[in-house]
């Protein structure tokens, strides 16, 4: 009735290390596909960077180990033998150099591609990211574009501990002069990805380390080389009646009937809200944290434009206010599992007193 | 080279009075461009893991008028900012340049528009050098349309991107891999130009230099490192902030030159062998040595940290229009005269262009949401 599907915790995987798994629910989606074709995420990513360095000679790929480890995930498999050095940099473990000969390339006109292993690294080049692309556009009174990604894993893995789980999305979406996507399918990460690279604007491109093995059907559009998806739109995975569910990322993958944000910002505050207007409940999900969160900034935008709609207050499902720990049942709870998502859905659904009232 | 540029009266043919100065012919030659005038540094250059450059240089009686005139259009454009500012006309932060200009001058005659120049916010005179004009900068100081950056940005966000400059940027030690991603740009797409990313003797200690020298060392990206050394991090004395303050050296196995940077020569000297270097051999730093009157910025005196002695000492034994001065009236290029009267009409065209910059209206209040982005998307 609410679209939620009930996952078993599974162990294995083709490239997470972790012991433990959240398997989204792909099973029920194969029927969407007409070609009978499917794709990982990691082949989604390595095939749209292919074929954008492909028809660009301006497009070039930078950061750790992008080379000849063909990728800390794999994602650059391949691009150094075809496309050689010059273009497939390996750079140093130097977050805050690399961004900023990246976004100074930018400047002159290239697009660079630059990687950070996970977005935890990327508040070492923080400054470039914000002070040094996101703003000079508007400093420069459209002088000077930066048609810069910056890429990379976002958010929780497995076990791999406080100071490499965070997620990254609510800080540069916060940013005006960034456009921040954050993909779920194959399909998602295709289309984005040479969305994102043929922006002529800053772009921070947040994936996830569990979805890179998993696999979604692909039609022949969407494995055209020209594919591309529009950047501020989200997806509306399956449509509810009885609650609007938002999430991005991994979370999509708890929640069948789900609005999938595709892009945190711009915010497709039309289509959440419109779907508000239909069901008149709201549960946001996001990995992570609560304060200042995706959320939040839902919340709010539903309510600016939506108010007299909502028949329950708004639920925020979150990652727990800590830092990630490591042993297993904790870093589960401190996670939305799918359980969270179904009881914040009954709450919105059959809620007769405020929240305030019941404490 | 610049003067061609410059909206100027200096330029105007048929302008009585100094204007036709510098298309007269001089007393000592009957062409300006051939005669060959031989100087030598102040000091010769120390090289670090390099072979420096000679110290004698050619030079002609134009290029040493165009000198003066140059820097002299400079320091009067940054005297009368500070005038502008403590009249509130320019608000927030006002960096000013006034002693350093033979970097941005010597620097400009050694090089081309297509080689790009980065900087940070004391970057006034080096925008100037760029090609940008005095109503441009006015404007954008006193937050107007006209403004180079249309009033958004303001004293430190200064571009000139068709004049090869990249900014004007307000966070210390950015513009250094910034500075090094030009250069890699550069050399990506295998063009016969540099970059000079400029910097202070604060900046020279940040992290992110080292890192972007390291990648530009092992990539031999065509990057030259300018440090420009005023001696001083806003209050903090070099010797309170660096272990070592040779910054030529700092660059430990990238080669560096310490240069007079009060000596317009010299910067031209070292900036053309820089030049030729990094095309061949990967980056090198240049160590500017050089001096600013005013304090780091409109709010800081200038003086709590150093004495005036020693500000005025600088003054009087190192100035750089000074310096161009005494060889133009050594080699009687030019009277004593005639050198104040180009002083009269470049303080003439600064005050004009103040005028017209003070008639510039401010952005319309839409500009506020305009540029956030390429294509902007409606305003909500």
């Amino acid at each position: 009735m609410w679209g939620i599907i009930r996952q078993k915790v599974g162990t294995g995987g083709i490239s997470a290390p972790s012991m433990q798994r959240i398997r989204p629910a792909v099973s029920a989606w194969r029927s969407y596909s007409s070609s009978g074709k499917e794709m990982t995420v990691r082949d989604a990513l390595n095939s749209a960077l292919d074929e954008e360095m492909s028809a660009d000679p301006k497009v070039y790929v930078m950061g750790e180990e992008v080379g000849e480890y063909q990728g800390a995930y794999k994602i650059t498999k391949g691009l150094l033998d075809k496309y050689g050095p010059e273009r497939v940099v390996d750079t140093p473990i130097t977050e805050a150099g690399f961004a900023g000969i990246g976004v100074g390339s930018a400047y002159y006109g290239l697009r660079p591609v630059i990687e950070f292993m996970t977005f935890n690294f990327s508040m070492q080049a923080i400054d470039h990211i914000i002070n040094s692309a996101a703003k000079s556009n508007y400093m420069s009174a459209g002088q000077i574009n930066v048609p810069i990604v910056f890429r990379g894993p976002n958010g929780a893995a497995a076990g791999v501990g406080a100071q490499h789980s965070q997620c990254y999305a609510a800080w540069y979406a916060s940013c005006p002069g960034l456009k921040v996507l954050a993909p779920y399918s194959s399909e998602d990460a295709r289309g984005l990805l040479k969305a994102a690279i043929r922006d002529p604007d800053p772009v921070v491109f947040l994936e996830n380390e569990l979805l890179y093995g998993e696999s979604f059907p692909v039609s022949a559009e969407v494995l055209d080389s020209s594919f591309c998806l529009p950047i501020g739109k989200a997806k509306i995975e399956r449509a509810g009646k009885d609650v609007t569910i938002t999430a991005f990322s991994k979370m999509v993958g708890y929640a069948l009937k789900v609005i999938n944000l595709r892009s945190i910002r711009p915010l497709d505050r039309a289509t959440i809200n419109a779907s508000v207007r239909k069901t008149n409940r709201l549960v946001t999900v996001e990995e992570g944290f609560a304060q200042h969160g995706v959320g939040a900034e839902i919340c709010t935008s539903v309510i600016e434009d939506s108010f007299g709609y909502l028949d329950a207050p708004v639920e925020r499902i979150s990652g727990a206010d800590v830092p990630t720990p490591y042993a297993a049942n904790l870093e589960r709870m401190a996670f939305p599992q799918v359980e969270d998502i179904v009881r914040a859905a009954q709450r919105a659904c059959f809620r007769s007193v405020p929240m305030a009232a019941a404490a | 080279m610049s003067l061609i540029h410059r909206s100027s009266s200096l330029l105007k043919p048929l302008a009585a009075g100094p204007a036709s100065l510098l298309r007269r012919p001089f007393s000592s030659a009957t062409d300006d461009d051939a005669t060959k005038i031989t100087v030598e540094t102040s000091v010769p250059f120390t090289g670090h893991r390099i072979d420096p450059p000679p110290r004698t240089i050619d030079t002609t009686p134009k290029e040493l008028m165009t000198f003066f005139v140059d820097m002299a259009r400079m320091r009067r454009m940054e005297i009368a900012a500070d005038s502008l500012y403590k009249s509130k006309l320019i608000r927030g932060f006002c960096h000013l340049y006034d002693g350093q200009e033979a970097v941005a001058v010597g620097m400009e005659a050694a090089i081309t528009r297509k080689d790009c120049i980065i900087t940070a916010y004391r970057d006034h005179c080096i925008f100037l050098g760029r090609g940008g004009t005095l109503l441009e900068a006015f404007a954008e100081l006193m937050g107007r349309k006209a403004g180079c950056s249309k009033g958004k940005g303001g004293s430190m966000h200064f571009y000139k991107k068709n004049g090869g400059f990249y900014g004007g940027h307000g966070i210390v030690g950015a513009q250094v891999p910034l500075g090094c991603g030009l250069a890699f740009a550069q050399k990506y797409s295998k063009e016969d130009h540099v970059t000079f990313a400029l910097y202070g003797d604060g900046a020279a200690n940040q992290g992110q230099l080292f890192e972007a020298l390291n990648m530009a060392a092992l990539w031999d990206l065509p990057a030259i490192l300018v440090c420009e050394n005023n001696h001083y991090g806003m209050g903090t004395a070099e010797w309170r902030a660096a272990k070592s303050p040779a910054y030529y050296k700092r660059g430990d196995y990238v080669p560096g030159l310490k240069v007079d940077g009060m000596d317009v020569f010299a910067v031209k000297q070292a900036c053309k062998f820089a030049k030729e270097h990094v095309l061949k051999n990967g980056p090198i730093i240049l160590e500017m040595d050089t001096y600013r009157y005013h304090g780091h910025s409109m709010s800081d005196p200038g003086s709590t940290y150093r004495t005036r002695d020693e500000i005025s000492g600088v003054r009087q034994e190192r100035d750089p229009i000074e310096r161009i001065r005494k060889l133009i009236l050594s080699h009687d290029i030019a009277t004593e005269k005639e050198l104040k009267d180009i002083e009269k009409e470049v303080r003439k065209e600064v005050d004009e262009a103040i005028s017209q910059a003070k008639e510039s209206p401010m952005p319309e209040p839409s500009e506020l949401f305009t540029n956030v982005y390429v294509k902007d998307h409606g305003v909500e």
